[in-house]
């Protein structure tokens, strides 16, 4: 047998099963990228069969293939650009009637299909029996039975692939609309032979020039001859629609249905209408008027403590391998400017990028589970009251609850939401959650500037403020940027089922290795930006000679020991003598501890990032911060955490983490403070920009440079004008 | 008797007869088989009271109660 290339598209219903014939076919071999262009993925395999190599792209799950949704207009454009070679239609056998309607709509792309009769298994235990023989008759097309989380009927499904894409020609199908429409299908056909340069099937294009599909018309719309042409369509349209009382795409849709409704009941005997499934039983709990709130909250108490507390031990030992690494090279390489780089630039960068991976994977663990499960739908149906009133999809809450962690996998979290409006928004608005990176600031502040009995409070009202400020955002998001009707909510609830391991295995990984290699980048990249920016330019002018001042610690230290020490003599002084020693030995470590202290502090001060923080100050000084807090700001973009540390140098009391109530100490004895000023602080921090890790998968997540500095200047600008109208209101109500 | 499909109770059965609106949410609701002399029943309402859990053709499909509105049924 001669080797063949064939190109095989997997086109089928979402919940048909699609993903995991894909897995069956392709194995490990596989891979995911993006649509050029769009955030839709792109699914590719390969596979060697009877001499055949077989490259599969797995196409979106849709339902229709309308100009409506994005996953529709790419599934539909791959196979009318592509040209595959053979489109296999993954059906649900258990729902049978709705999956057919795709597969009609495939056929008149005129393009090869073979129909997979998938979950046959499901549809038998419903009572539900179809007789493929029949089907492939009445259809003009070959039609395999599968059973995808068995793995069965995949090898038979391969064979059957390779002989239709033998067969000299496959036999043409044509659905007919009646003599009406079918009138103006010829009259526009041929109106459209005029036009050499159309890719589509001339029929195809016919009917979707009377459906009014704006992708088509678009594509259209450049051509010569088109302006007559479309006269023409107008006319058309407008008859039909007096004809048929309804719009045509809508008449269209009817008469599809028509022919799937009689397809169904020739090759199908089906159970009782009505049925109770199991489905339905678990749903009469899940989803009950009273237990479906507590369970959805429970649901997602689980998700969350998964994701961010038992996420929290490898992100621990992942924390001291990374330091562990850039100990070992601090000590073994000998002192440049490289040793700086690596250990505190690159190493500091990777530690960054891979201390937010035990999350991530947790995360898609817990996204497949519920999605595999059947949940997700149902968590969407619980919650949709509560979000629309923010004008987003049910959906939008679980990304919205997961940014209370961190945001980043929030972010990554958005991909669960079809329509690309409440993703954007979402995205746009989860920022606003106060994410677990930004407590230690909080805490700080109101332990230095608020009695215990308020702490709660004022920690509280932050939070609640994020929330609320996430509520008017996305309701003048969805008014001014992304106006309109919102989307049909209109969704399947699948039926409940055991999601297989390898399955969810595959979508954990494949998405973490997506945001290591797309995310980790970036945040590598600014990383180092960062560290360059706070300990560069390396000559700065300091205010004494340090080196100096070290070398009169140790003179001191050596004259005081010398002077002092030996004095008493006799045995019994000498354990004094060892204390004294030892004191003195202390004092000197302090005192070259403060220097360094000191020198950090002078050099973050005249670094870019403290030149920057001086340059930025007037347009602080009216929310009541000084410089310091800009290069505290300004560093924090890196993890908002930061801004402690960085506080920390500035403030000479070295690293905060291991001190924190020194840095309170020196906070409250700077004048520049107040409680007023800190509360200011706590709102800046938490609305401003998001930071850089969370900027950088808006970028890969929106696949678009334009929203990533969008999210950044809203919210900076939004942080400026709150903190600002709260430091001015304080300060005239005399806070 | 004619109603709209957020008009009958959980557990009450119709035939759609016609299918109003424009735009995208009327071509979702077609395109998801809700289709005139398609038989549907209302299985539930979500805990907050919208949206709709209906059967239609074998399978679950939830919406809105305003987007239900868009759907004729005859009652029976």
């Amino acid at each position: 047998m001669t080797t063949a290339s064939l190109t095989v598209a997997l086109a089928g219903n979402p919940n048909s099963g699609k993903s995991t014939i894909f897995n069956n076919i392709t194995g490990s071999h596989q891979h995911v990228g993006n649509y050029p262009g769009v955030t839709v993925e792109r699914r590719e395999g390969f596979r060697r069969f009877d001499g055949n190599d077989l490259l599969v792209v797995d196409l979106p799950g849709t339902y229709s293939l309308t100009a409506h949704s994005l996953d529709e207009v790419v599934a539909r454009n791959v196979i009318i650009d592509e040209k595959p070679d053979i489109i296999v239609n993954i059906l649900d056998t258990s729902n049978l009637e709705r999956n057919l309607y795709l597969a009609v709509q495939l056929l008149e792309l005129e393009r090869p299909l073979v129909l997979a009769l998938n979950m046959t298994d499901v549809a038998e235990k419903m009572g539900l029996k179809v007789d493929e023989a029949a089907m492939s008759r009445k259809l003009g097309i070959p039609v395999v039975r599968t059973v995808g989380n068995r793995n069965r009927g995949t090898d038979d499904l391969l064979r059957t692939v390779a002989e239709a894409a033998s067969a000299a020609k496959h036999k043409p199908f044509t659905l007919n609309y009646g003599p009406e429409i079918e009138a103006r299908i010829a009259q526009i056909t041929q109106a459209l032979a005029s036009l050499t340069a159309v890719k589509y099937p001339q029929r195809w294009l016919a009917l979707k020039l009377l459906e009014n599909d704006q992708d088509v018309n678009k594509a259209v719309q450049i051509l010569p001859g088109w302006s007559e042409l479309k006269a023409q369509v107008e006319a058309a349209r407008t008859q039909l629609k007096a004809l048929l009382g309804d719009d045509p795409e809508i008449a269209f849709a009817e008469i599809r249905y028509r022919f799937v409704g009689e397809v169904y009941r020739e090759v199908a005997v089906a159970g009782s209408d009505w049925a109770q499934t199991t489905s339905d039983k678990i749903d009469s709990v899940l989803t009950h008027r009273l237990y479906g709130l507590p369970i959805f909250f429970g649901v997602m108490w689980l998700l969350f403590n998964i994701v961010f507390t038992v996420g929290h031990y490898p992100q621990d030992w992942l924390q001291s391998g990374v330091k562990a690494l850039s100990d070992f090279l601090a000590r073994s390489m000998a002192d440049s400017a490289l040793k700086e780089l690596l250990v505190d630039g690159v190493i500091g960068g990777v530690g960054s990028v891979i201390t937010f991976l035990p999350n991530i994977l947790l995360l898609f663990l817990g996204i497949a589970l519920l999605e595999d499960t059947g949940y997700m739908a149902r968590a969407a149906f619980v919650m949709d009251r509560v979000m629309r009133a923010v004008g987003l999809h049910g959906k939008s809450f679980i990304p919205l609850l997961l940014g209370f962690g961190c945001n980043v996998p929030a972010i990554m979290g958005t991909r669960t939401l079809e329509n690309p409006r409440d993703r954007m928004v979402t995205i746009l608005v989860s920022p606003l959650m106060s994410c677990s990176a930004r407590l230690p600031v909080y805490t700080l502040l109101t332990a230095a500037f608020f009695p215990d009995y308020l702490a709660g409070s004022v920690l509280f009202s932050v939070y609640i403020f994020g929330v609320m400020l996430a509520v008017v955002m996305a309701l003048l998001f969805r008014k001014t940027l992304f106006p309109g009707a919102s989307e049909a909510f209109v969704m399947e609830m699948p039926p409940y089922h055991l999601p297989t391991l390898r399955s969810i295995v595959t979508q954990m990984w494949e998405r973490s290795v997506l945001y290591l290699k797309k995310a980790g980048t970036l945040i590598l990249a600014a990383s180092i930006l960062v560290w360059f920016l706070t300990n560069y330019p390396a000559d700065v002018p300091y205010s004494k000679d340090y080196d100096q001042a070290k070398a009169q610690i140790e003179e001191t230290f050596a004259s005081q020991a010398a002077d002092q020490v030996p004095l008493p003599l006799g045995i019994e002084a000498a354990e004094e003598n060892t204390a004294l020693l030892a004191e003195l030995d202390q004092q000197r470590k302090d005192a070259l501890v403060q220097l360094d202290k000191d020198q950090a502090s002078e050099k973050l001060a005249n670094s870019y990032a403290g030149q920057f923080g001086h340059l930025i100050e007037p347009t602080i000084r009216p929310l009541g911060f000084d410089w310091k807090i800009g290069v505290g700001l300004v560093s924090a973009v890196a993890a908002k955490e930061v801004l402690v540390s960085t506080l920390g140098t500035i403030y000479s009391v070295g690293e905060a983490k291991e001190n924190p109530s020194s840095l309170a100490g020196a906070l409250t004895d700077d004048p520049t403070f107040s409680p007023l000023v800190a509360y200011a602080l706590m709102i800046f921090t938490l609305i401003y920009s998001p930071c850089l890790a969370a900027l950088a998968v808006i970028r890969r997540e929106t696949n678009s440079w334009k929203w990533t500095a969008f999210s950044f200047t809203y919210s900076t600008a939004l942080a400026w004008l709150i903190a600002f109208a709260v430091y001015q209101t304080g300060t005239y109500l005399g806070f | 008797m004619p109603k709209t499909l957020n008009q009958l109770l959980p557990g009450e059965t119709g035939v759609v007869t016609r299918v109003t609106g424009s735009g995208p949410v009327k071509r979702r609701i077609v395109d998801m088989g809700l289709v005139a002399g398609t038989p549907v029943k209302v299985q539930k309402a979500a805990p907050l009271g919208d949206p709709m859990e209906i059967k239609v053709k074998n399978f679950n499909l939830s919406l809105r109660k305003s987007e239900a509105a868009l759907i004729e049924v005859q009652v029976g």
